[in-house]
């Protein structure tokens, strides 16, 4: 009898010592959050206002992510792949917006008609996005599908190079600069915060989206089609659902959605290069993650959080913990989310909505 | 004589399903025994328990006396258990060689730093490693020997295939062989061949040795006992004779065939 | 009866004329537009800017031209057929399409010049100039260039249609002289290094032009020359791998290491031979191998795709200017570069089981992912004046000593190049010895299906630590090397590219094989820094590459030894072992 229960506590076996590593860092990074963010605040440093701001900055950003990480989720959806090169569609949609803006902002219509040439604006990158998205099905993933998951993955890093050097070969390699748009300067505050007009744009935009693709997927039955491939691809073609067309048409939404959170990207941070969508995508597909792989309401959420996380992280957690030029240290709390939520909740915060693999 | 293997009040449930309930099995040294079943009796995931695949839920798996519930799979083959997969398992862009001698791993120590170094006693265990891979494999006549040693496994036949798997249980030394499905696909000749193969392996081998199938000429073949199950218990025990014309075997046959139909 | 049956069937599954036309358009088409993408990106301009042949037409226009060659060949690959059930196609065919989708060719480039003569979008495409309008329409005006245009691709249309029809025999020595000539009119500057070096001046002048073009007699003669030698050897190599195979241990490990004597003895004498340029080529290439061996390891045999291997890199760099520069601003021991490199090797150690921990149960793709947000920590900590005083922020740390054995400096090229030959030889020992051991096969089980190699006994957490380890210290080599090399680190060398490119090495020269690597190295390498045209282009060219390989071949360019003994040897054994089965049975039936 001793002896079964000395083997049972061996149930743990020879991963203990990684398991205590990993209990070590739990705590570590509890620690250092709570003890950071309680030294940010009581210091003073940021009034209040301005942590609003970081929080509007980072529910607006966020809504970039979550809009992109919308790509990712659904291709993941149905194809358990992730689009490395959605990143590169994000910029492609961001670079179109910023030339046909571009070639607006001289017209008439720029200074009249504002919100039209945006709208044109947004359209070209989505139209953009979305056929880079299903060029990419057809030529680089469709014959691949069926091969073990890493052949198509590093397809998608080739792509994913491929088209970022393409971009700064065709287009040149500078910074591309948005140009203002007199309307959307200024803001309003709204129960003590301060919203500046084109994050309010870029709210609205993204919760239109979201609600249209809630829709689409919901309602419509071809949204129908793409639920059922996600759940079992076999079946579904067994009941006349063509899952080619399926998939292709969730490249082409996932395109979509980044081409519109490229056209947002632009005119939120004013300007977009051919390396804009490498970090992008990382976010991104982060904050898929963060909120559920194979989950579209897990890509809003997985946006938002991250996006807070992003803005608010340096400046409540690292700031207080001394580290210098905490702002740098951006992308590191991202990434380290990334990292975090990876180890210790791979599901995501709602989970993913598939069956996890099994070995 | 001593019960090698002794399983007493298994019981494992997925989710709402109970895949195994209340399973006694006591297997003799140097016994053959073989599991019989209709498809989704809980055979293979008797298997999966006794090695240690998954957890168990109830139940106490003894293996010479020791129990070995909730040890990881590792240490179960260490202890001398070793197992062929239904649906085969190989390494398929290692040699068939390779796949003989990667089973060896738990019985052998060279580690990172011999390699590199190439230190005398990395050297003799890699040759000893290499020819007891290439004994196992003679086990199958000139079938895998000789030039296919050095063949990928995935450049085998399916047969070819099915007789790896064995070898590469073999090569652990164990004293147990849980064979699952070994006939599967296989010709009529391939069959009466493997049954054989079975035999030898407690003959000349002195295994005591476990077989799920579904072929009943291999289990008549084969088997001093025989166990059946249905929907994870236990309904009939004993010579082949015996479970054979037992009324319960029949009808959960035939059950399941009615239900299937 | 039977016959009007078959050639309905026929018929059927060959609707001739139809399927081919339509093909070769898609594929005309798409020439045309890839002709219309490397004209836009930039680079037609670029390689018309140098040299190849002495002659009217420039390197701009040889690769223009060389689309529709290229894509003939692709329409005139004829479509699989069913033995027995239809005729292959017939050799007009072939050529037709070939001709076809020249033609498209041609006359989407034709539509693609009227365009942009038209419309000035130098705005948004701004590589689309006026040179370029020029060399498109072959210096004549724009009519006439399309015209012109339209001619010389429908013909090398045809011809590579007709490629197609010379058997495999043929092919391939064409290819390869083809190749051979324009490498010798590219690489004209490695070449005439040589060349001198060797005190073959005369030969030198024989084959270029002042220009540094090659001349034109003498590429003919040599491209007909390479050809013919091509068909004359074409199984050779074979038989001799054959031969080879089939010596018996005593003889086959004189050749063996004869061959290796061989190859020592060359690479001892080349930085001499080549010069202080071009060995720095190889130092650059070399530094690359060494990771690429490292990398080999941990995604070759263990599996374990890591997309951010370049920290590990910096690391090392990194560790090296803190410990030997007096610049380093922290703390500067000002250790010579033998006594910090067990300090480096420590550090990547710890670098290693930092980034192998956290993704010890991450399933490939998002182990992918991770590892490549670890090399962009690592970058961006680098660069942070957060570390500023340890790292140097963005300034980086200047003044590296060169490495020195006793009073021998490694200063300078080619002394440098014997220091990385060094790591890069123990490298590519590590790699064989732990390949062929027990460890190697626990790697390449995990590898294959990872829960069966954990109930085989391999403890996979082990084993991926080790794995990271071994690769985040070959990195660190590499690191170190460079960071001497350079003298000095900046946080800008250390970015994904790297990264990339070590993964595009190991992916293309093929994974688990070493002579695969050393050919990847250098061409993916060596060869872009001696052209200086193609570098603007090299990542563009490397996710092509990729994407294709992947798309034809996922195992690699050059197959690892095991793959090619089994394909090769195995014959030969086999043969053998056959012939001894033979006779033992004979024996044995004569004997009852």
């Amino acid at each position: 009898m001793a002896e079964s229960v000395g083997l049972k506590a061996r149930r743990a076996g020879r991963l203990s010592g990684v398991d205590a590593f990993l209990w070590l860092v739990r705590v570590v990074a509890l620690v250092a959050v709570a003890w950071g963010s309680y030294k940010s605040i009581s210091s003073g440093r940021l009034t209040a206002a301005q942590w609003r701001g970081l929080i509007v900055a980072g529910v607006s950003q966020g809504a970039v992510y979550a809009l992109v990480a919308l790509g990712y989720t659904m291709v993941y959806g149905v194809l358990r792949f992730i689009n490395f090169a959605h990143g590169e569609v994000f910029m492609a949609g961001s670079m179109m917006g910023f030339f046909v803006a571009d070639g607006l902002s001289g017209t008439a219509m720029w200074t009249s008609l504002p919100y039209v040439a945006l709208l044109i604006a947004l359209l070209a990158a989505m139209a953009t996005s979305t056929s880079i998205s299903l060029v990419l099905e057809r030529v680089a993933y469709r014959p691949l599908r069926g091969l073990p998951r890493l052949v198509p993955f590093i397809t998608a890093v080739g792509a994913s190079f491929f088209l970022q050097y393409a971009f700064a070969g065709l287009f040149g390699a500078d910074s591309k600069a948005y140009p203002p748009v007199e309307a959307l300067k200024g803001g309003f505050t709204i129960a003590g915060f301060r919203f500046g007009k084109v994050q309010v744009l870029v709210i609205v935009a993204t919760i239109v989206m979201m609600i249209g693709l809630y829709l689409f997927v919901e309602r419509t039955k071809a949204g129908r089609a793409i639920r059922a491939v996600s759940e079992d691809q076999e079946m579904a073609s067994l009941m006349g659902i063509n899952v080619d067309r399926s998939i292709a048409l969730v490249f082409a939404v996932g395109g979509a959605m980044a081409g519109a959170g490229g056209l947002l990207y632009g005119l939120t941070f004013g300007q977009v290069d051919f390396l804009s969508g490498f970090t992008v995508g990382i976010k991104a597909f982060t904050a898929s993650v963060l909120g559920g792989i194979g989950n579209p309401v897990g890509a809003m959420v997985g946006g938002l959080v991250l996006g807070l996380i992003e803005s608010l992280g340096p400046s409540l957690v690292l700031f207080g913990l001394g580290v210098p030029s905490a702002h740098q240290l951006q992308d590191v709390v991202a990434f380290l989310a990334l990292v975090m939520i990876l180890i210790f909740r791979p599901t995501g915060i709602l989970g993913e909505r598939l069956a996890e693999e099994r070995a | 004589m001593v019960a090698l293997l002794d399983i007493t009040g298994l019981g494992k449930s997925f989710g709402g399903v109970r895949a195994i309930d209340g399973l006694d099995l006591h297997v003799d040294k140097g016994e053959i025994v073989s599991v019989i079943g209709p498809n989704g009796a809980g055979k293979t995931t008797l298997f999966n328990l006794i090695t240690g695949l998954i957890p168990t839920d109830e139940g106490k798996v003894e293996f010479e006396g020791v129990d070995i519930l909730g040890l990881p799979p590792s240490a179960i083959l260490e202890r001398g258990i070793a197992r062929t997969f239904q649906n085969v398992r190989l390494f398929p862009e290692m040699t068939v060689r390779e796949n003989v001698m990667v089973a060896q791993h738990c019985r052998t120590k060279a580690g990172v730093l011999a390699a590199i170094f190439r230190t005398p006693a990395f050297r003799r265990e890699e040759e000893q490693i290499r020819r007891k891979a290439e004994d196992t494999l003679g086990f199958f006549g000139n079938r895998l020997v000789g030039y296919r040693f050095d063949q990928l496994a995935m450049a085998l036949s399916y047969a070819n295939r099915r007789r790896l798997e064995i070898a590469r249980a073999m090569a652990s030394d164990p004293k147990t062989v849980l064979l699952d499905e070994p006939t599967a696909g296989m010709n009529p000749r391939e069959t009466q061949e493997l049954t054989e193969l079975i035999g030898k392996l407690r003959d000349e081998r002195g295994y005591t040795i476990l077989v799920i199938e579904h072929d009943m000429r291999v289990v008549k073949g084969v088997s001093d006992r025989v166990v059946a199950l249905d929907y994870g218990r236990k309904i009939a025990e004993g010579t082949y004779d015996e479970v054979a014309h037992d009324e319960r075997v029949i009808e959960a046959y035939l059950g399941r065939k009615e239900a299937a139909g | 009866m039977a016959e009007a049956v078959q050639t309905d069937l026929r018929e059927e599954l060959l609707p001739a004329r139809e399927v081919d036309l339509r093909r070769s358009v898609r594929v005309g088409l798409l020439g045309g537009l890839t002709a219309v993408f490397i004209s836009a990106v930039g680079m037609v301009q670029s390689f018309d800017e140098a040299g190849l042949v002495v002659g009217p037409l420039s390197f701009g226009d040889l690769l223009l031209l060389a689309v529709p060659f290229v894509f003939g060949v692709l329409a005139g690959h004829p479509p699989p057929v069913l033995k027995g059930f239809a005729e292959p196609t017939s050799g007009a065919r072939n050529v037709i399409a070939g001709g076809v989708a020249g033609l498209l060719t041609g006359v989407v480039i034709g539509v693609f010049v009227a365009l942009v003569d038209t419309f000035d979008v130098r705005d948004i495409f701004t590589r689309i100039s006026p040179e370029l309008l020029d060399i498109l329409t072959y210096g004549q005006t724009l009519a006439v260039g399309i015209l012109i245009g339209l001619v010389a691709d429908v013909i090398l249309g045809l011809a590579g249609g007709a490629s197609q029809l010379l058997g495999e025999r043929w092919r391939r020595p064409l290819f390869w002289a083809l190749l051979v000539v324009v490498m010798l009119g590219v690489l004209e500057a490695l070449v005439s290094q040589i060349l001198r070096g060797a005190r073959l001046g005369r030969v030198q002048d024989a084959l270029y032009a002042p220009t540094g073009e090659l001349r034109l007699p003498s590429a003919i003669a040599i491209g007909l020359g390479l050809f013919g030698l091509g068909l004359w050897l074409r199984d050779q190599p074979r038989a001799v791998r054959q031969r080879i195979g089939a010596m018996e241990g005593e003889r086959r490990r004189l050749v063996t290491a004869g061959a290796l004597v061989a190859l020592v003895a060359v690479l001892g004498i080349l930085p001499w031979v080549l010069g202080p340029f071009l060995t720095e080529v190889l130092n650059i290439a070399g530094i690359f191998l060494l990771m690429a061996l490292g990398l080999n390891i941990v995604v070759g045999l263990a599996g374990l795709l890591d997309l951010g291997y370049v920290a590990f890199f910096a690391v090392g760099a990194y560790t090296t200017a803190v410990l030997t520069s007096p610049a380093s601003q922290a703390f500067s021991p000002e250790l010579s570069f033998w006594v910090a490199l067990p300090l480096v090797i420590l550090a990547a150690v710890a670098a290693g089981l930092l980034v192998g921990t956290p993704v010890l149960r991450m399933r490939g793709d998002y182990l992918a992912i991770v590892t490549l947000g670890f090399g962009e920590i690592a970058r961006i900590l680098f660069l942070s004046d957060a570390l500023k005083p340890t790292f140097g922020g963005a300034q980086g740390i200047l003044k590296i000593p060169d490495i020195a054995i006793g009073p021998i400096e490694f200063r300078g090229p080619e002394l440098f190049f014997y220091a990385i030959l060094a790591f890069a030889l123990l490298a590519g020992y590590m790699v064989y010895a732990l390949q062929d051991s027990r460890i190697g096969r626990a790697w390449m089980a995990m590898r294959e299906d990872e829960s069966v190699a954990e109930a085989m006994g391999v403890n996979t957490v082990a084993a991926k630590l080790w794995a990271f380890v071994i690769g985040a210290m070959l990195a660190s080599f590499g690191g170190a090397l460079f960071a001497v090399k350079v003298g000095s680190v900046f946080p800008s060398s250390f970015n994904v590219i790297v990264s990339f490119t070590v993964l595009i090495i190991i992916i293309i020269g093929g994974m688990a094989s070493i002579p695969g690597v050393i050919v990847g190295a250098l061409i993916l390498v060596a060869l872009p820094e001696l052209l200086r045209e193609f570098q603007e282009f090299r990542f563009l060219l490397y996710g092509a590459l990729l994407i294709v390989m992947m798309l034809r071949r996922p195992e690699g360019l050059i197959p690892s030894r095991r793959r090619a003994r089994e394909l090769h040897e195995e014959e030969v054994v086999q043969d053998a072992w056959l012939r001894a089965q033979a006779a033992e049975a004979s024996a044995t039936a004569s004997g009852e």
